[in-house]
């Protein structure tokens, strides 16, 4: 197969380019780095998010995940097919507008509470 | 559209989240290993990467293609409400450790996933791991067909430090794979004891 010049389909990669939706700003002007397992949690402020005039679907999308479950920035961005950097700045923007917070993992370089690591054994032995 | 009014009555729970990387050569299992465990199918979460790739990556023949996609399997394990693990296999190819850097940030421990008959596909991870004190585990997977050894044969192929555990696991085996994680976590109690006895002495 040696056809380079065609490509189909998904091989022709997204119709939009990824950082179109965050109208190419790769990074959020809300400095904190959102680690991939930082959990998205709407605010009460967030509840009718799709009134929001000023909110990309994407951004709406985001929140109504979270809704039920807060939702980690590795599974919003597998979720809706994004880049982790897309989703990153557009939960930046929605972090910025107060819609929603963002939990932060245990700081790196810390390592995490005994405790804490003894309940997850007992959590894995109990599976 | 209807939105979730009447199902925020009470405070979302916000769990503590904790990550497990599982790295290890190419087609090792790692996604397996992840399946086996995760209540969720693995996912996938993609990082488009532009400039990065460039020095190395071949593009002959398709030269207008300028962006490269560089993926990364995950698996949750929701422990208790209020405790959630997450498993993350480490993109194979060498060239994207700088990502690894972001997945080891903050993580309790690693897998280093070993194939007998590809023994040295696992020395980067290894080598990974100990050089940043990230404590870790040696599971070899079992293939049908692979050459078996002891622990200690392995133990000492990988020039491992004595109290890094080595086991034998079956990826695709949910017991297996949890008794893994399990070693990871105990071992990574057991550095942290480690630690907390150097700060008193």
């Amino acid at each position: 197969m040696s056809e380079p010049a065609h490509w189909f389909d998904d091989d022709a990669g997204p119709v939009v380019r990824p950082y179109a939706m965050t109208r190419g700003r790769t990074s959020s002007a809300s400095r904190h780095r959102l680690d991939l397992i930082a959990l998205v949690v709407p605010e009460y402020a967030a509840d009718d998010p799709g009134r929001d005039q000023r909110l990309s679907p994407e951004h709406v999308d985001i929140v109504e995940r979270c809704s039920d479950v807060p939702q980690s920035i590795a599974e919003l961005a597998a979720g809706l097919d994004l880049p982790v950097g897309v989703v990153r700045v557009l939960v930046g923007d929605l972090v910025d507008d107060k819609l929603v917070h963002v939990t932060q993992p245990v700081p790196p370089a810390e390592l995490p509470d005994v405790s804490i690591l003894r309940e997850v054994i007992n959590g894995l032995r109990a599976l | 559209m209807a939105f979730g009014r009447s199902s925020r009555r009470k405070p979302l729970v916000e769990p503590v989240t904790l990550k497990i990387l599982v790295a290890g050569g190419f087609g090792v299992g790692k996604t397996t290993l992840v399946g086996a465990v995760s209540e969720i199918r693995p996912l996938r979460t993609e990082e488009t990467l532009s400039e990065a790739g460039r020095p190395v990556d071949s593009v002959e023949g398709v030269e207008q293609k300028n962006t490269t996609t560089v993926a990364m399997d995950f698996g949750r394990i929701t422990l208790r409400e209020d405790l959630v693990l997450y498993l993350f296999g480490t993109p194979g190819q060498d060239r994207f450790w700088f990502l690894w850097d972001e997945l080891a940030q903050g993580s309790l421990g690693a897998v280093v996933l070993a194939d007998t008959r590809r023994l040295e596909d696992c020395f980067a991870a290894v080598d990974y791991f100990e050089r940043r004190s990230i404590p870790f585990t040696v599971a070899v997977n079992c293939f049908d067909g692979a050459g078996r050894y002891p622990g200690d044969t392995i133990r000492s192929a990988l020039d491992l430090d004595p109290d890094v555990p080595v086991m034998m696991c079956d990826a695709r085996d949910r017991e297996s794979a949890k008794a893994v994680l399990i070693a990871v976590v105990e071992h990574a109690l057991a550095q942290v004891g480690k630690a907390r006895e150097h700060a008193i002495t």
